[in-house]
């Protein structure tokens, strides 16, 4: 597991990867045959029936999975290298999903599903090209503007801070856009799908789930193998000793920031074109998820928020298809409150006492 | 004459509170009823809107148990308060079948919300603070769901209604919407009451308990202090707080329901205690008064008031402001997130700072300062070193 504050990268990183995928794929048709096995005595359906919808359910956990991965990766990497719970990183996602909103909507006038391939290329890539830096740069200068003249601050006015700054976020979003749900085009078809075991499974979900893996791998491939990524990696482990080998602190705290901000970006532009939908307190309850995801990961553990974001989205996923959507978050909160008093160092991260 | 009556008033600081609280009493007896006042509105609404900014004040004392004194974040802090209101919705109510003495309840729903309080805060104190905050963040979340899906027992959206007013009173007669007084007079026993004892407290060994471990957790409990139980303490004091006022607010609105207990609440407060000056009551305790009153008061009559002064709309460049169509009250939020963050960067101690918490927000800054003088001092040339070599990465 690449943990931020882990000393190098791993050895063999071709063996240890095959091996991760094979993990990865046993928990996801483990995931398929307890969903298909816990259908039938809920739902009433057959046996026979269950299985494609099982197989729905599972593309359908992985794509909000991604989703919250995708977010629980900047909080994670934000708390690995300052120590902070960036409260205000949900509301992030959520401009980045207004954002995204804007350019496929407002600037490229989209308004339904293209089925134009190239158009469609060029709509997605220039949303995430045009999203992405915006959403990066609001987070770098939410941390230049408010967090570091409080980086030597007591803990609670950072985390006060951050609290207040998610409110302005939340509430610059309300006065520009209005309370309730503003459509979002959906330009991604929804009709397009491919027939697996009896299960018809939307393109866009496995599209959904390929980008955020893509974005993931990038992002693990950065920190282990660039020099940026290793002045992260030694921010993460000991700030003053890395700053004392001439790493320069406030070059990568900004470039954490950067790094969140554009991952929870294209999360928000996952979002408007799975969901059709954004609203401005949109990032409280995702956020909150993403958080809980990158505390089962083991909180500064970049592998393990990403694995985090797709277990919670596995368990809320299940919540709903046996119909308990309603209870999804107090589940959720249950996850978290279970992590917390038997594993407060998450399922990846290292024993750390009460700094963990 | 000044520094004498503050001295006064330091040495016998219950006493103060009574004669001060007793002032504020006769005074809004007598002012509403004056010229000036008595043009504005009937004083009837001063005492409803003072008995509801009570709820406030007490819950912003309450908090400030846990921010101020103990410096613990707790973000859901209105899942304690929706306890406390539910549990007298339950003792009170036509739904449940049941209709208990008011005064009792009181301490009752206080005593429930503590526990929870507990029940919350035993799994959470034990790690670092942080995590208290989410685990809080996600219980208030929590909260008002549960009470939303469990709507066989709590009626859902609907939430319990009907809840009965408490038993008349000795001399003042029954409670009711047209005699405010009863609900005022309530709350300010409760206030003067709940202050008095959190004064104490904060002088007494717990209170320094609190001081130590807020300032140095590790050097607290190397100096024999318990500190799980110890913030244990302050947590759970927070939330009997919070139920107090709840089992109050219930009582005098005669409805709960979820939507009452949002976020929202627990960021309020947030914003009362630290505009007030963290850990310190009274500053407080005015910070909630003053919140609750711009909020409610302020914000909500601004575009009358622009009327009356007939501003008239004017174009800003390309923008057409008519300052008297602004919805101001739907930016209260907004206000709150800017002024929370503008007084962490500028003055973390609060408009009325406590001297302690003051000196020790700002240690921080002043060492900060002379440590890094020291080393460029020392060192010389080596920032600009350090500078190359971070650009070469």
């Amino acid at each position: 597991m690449t943990s931020l504050a882990s000393p190098a990268a791993p050895a063999r990183p071709i063996a240890r990867g095959l091996r991760f995928v094979g993990i990865a794929i046993a928990a996801i048709v483990l995931y398929t045959v307890a969903l298909w096995l816990a259908l039938p005595p809920v739902s009433g359906l057959t046996s026979a029936q269950a299985f494609p919808v099982a197989i729905q359910q599972t593309v359908n956990a992985l794509s909000i999975g991604a989703i919250y991965a995708l977010i629980a990766l900047g909080y994670t990497m934000v708390y690995g290298i300052i120590e902070l719970i960036n409260f205000a990183h949900g509301d992030v996602f959520m401009i980045g999903a207004f954002v995204s909103v804007i350019f496929i909507g407002g600037i490229m006038g989209q308004t339904g599903p293209v089925e134009n391939i190239p158009l469609l290329i060029v709509l997605i890539g220039g949303a995430l090209l045009f999203t992405m830096p915006i959403i990066g740069f609001l987070n770098v200068s939410i941390e230049r503007l408010v967090y570091r003249p409080l980086r030597n601050a007591p803990r609670l006015a950072p985390l006060i801070t951050a609290i207040g700054v998610s409110f302005i976020l939340q509430n610059v979003a309300l006065v520009v856009a209005g309370s309730g749900d503003r459509s979002a085009p959906q330009v991604f078809p929804l009709g397009w799908h491919v027939t697996l075991g009896g299960a018809s499974i939307s393109v866009l979900s496995i599209f959904i789930f390929v980008l955020a893996l893509t974005l993931m791998i990038g992002l693990q491939v950065f920190i282990s193998r660039t020099r940026l990524g290793r002045a992260m990696r030694a921010t993460a482990q000991d700030r003053e000793a890395a700053s004392l080998m001439g790493v320069d602190q406030n070059q990568t705290i900004a470039l954490t920031f950067l790094l969140g901000g554009m991952l929870a970006a294209a999360a928000g532009l996952i979002w408007g074109l799975r969901f059709g939908f954004v609203r401005q307190d949109l990032g409280f309850n995702s956020g909150l998820k993403a958080f809980t995801s990158a505390v089962l990961g083991g909180i500064g553990n970049i592998t393990g928020a990403a694995i985090g974001g797709f277990v919670i989205g596995f368990i809320e996923n299940f919540a709903s298809a046996l119909g308990f959507s309603r209870w999804s978050e107090f589940l959720v909160f249950m996850v978290l409150t279970f992590v917390l008093i038997f594993k407060p160092s998450g399922l990846f991260g290292h024993a750390t006492g009460d700094r963990a | 004459m000044l520094s004498q009556l503050r001295d006064a008033s330091d040495s016998h600081r219950s006493l103060t509170i009574v004669v001060a609280m007793a002032i504020t009493t006769i005074l809004m007896y007598v002012l509403p009823g004056l010229p000036p006042l008595s043009v504005v509105q009937g004083s009837n609404i001063w005492y409803d809107s003072f008995a509801n900014a009570g709820v406030f004040v007490l819950l912003a004392m309450g908090l400030n148990v846990v921010i101020g004194m103990a410096g613990l974040l707790d973000l859901g802090y209105a899942a304690f308060f929706a306890i406390g209101a539910y549990a007298y919705a339950y003792s009170n109510s036509p739904f449940s079948h049941t209709d208990l003495p008011f005064i009792p309840m009181l301490f009752v729903g206080a005593a429930v919300a503590g526990i929870f309080g507990i029940l919350l805060g035993a799994p959470t104190l034990r790690l670092r603070g942080d995590y208290l905050a989410i685990m809080t963040l996600g219980f208030g979340e929590i909260v008002p769901i549960v009470f939303l899906n469990l709507d066989r027992f709590t009626q859902g959206t609907n939430g319990i209604g009907g809840i009965y007013r408490p038993e008349p009173l000795p001399v003042l007669g029954a409670f009711s919407p047209s005699t405010p007084f009863n609900y005022f007079i309530v709350m300010v026993v409760i206030v003067t009451v709940t202050m008095i004892l959190l004064y104490r407290l904060q002088d007494s060994r717990i209170g320094r308990a609190w001081n130590a471990i807020r300032e140095d957790e590790l050097a607290a409990a190397a100096n024999g202090i318990n500190t799980v139980t110890t913030k244990l303490l302050a947590f759970s004091l927070g939330a009997t707080t919070s139920g107090l006022a709840g089992v109050f607010n219930a009582s005098k609105l005669t409805i709960v329901s979820p939507d009452q207990f949002l976020f929202t609440v627990s960021f309020t407060v947030l914003a009362m205690v630290i505009l007030g000056g963290m850990g310190n009551i009274w500053g407080v305790a005015v910070g909630a008064f003053v919140v609750y009153n711009i909020q409610v008061v302020f914000l909500k009559s601004i575009n009358g008031i622009i009327e009356t002064l007939g501003i008239p709309a004017f174009d800003l460049g390309p923008v057409h402001v008519n300052l008297a169509k602004v919805p101001f009250s739907d930016y209260q939020y907004l206000l709150y997130g800017v002024a929370l963050v503008l007084m962490m960067l500028l003055r973390p101690e609060g408009l009325f700072p406590n001297q302690r918490r003051r000196q020790e927000l700002h240690i921080a800054e002043e060492f900060d300062e002379g440590e890094q003088g020291e080393i460029t001092g020392a060192m010389g040339a080596a920032p600009g070193a350090a500078g190359d070599a971070g650009g070469t990465l």
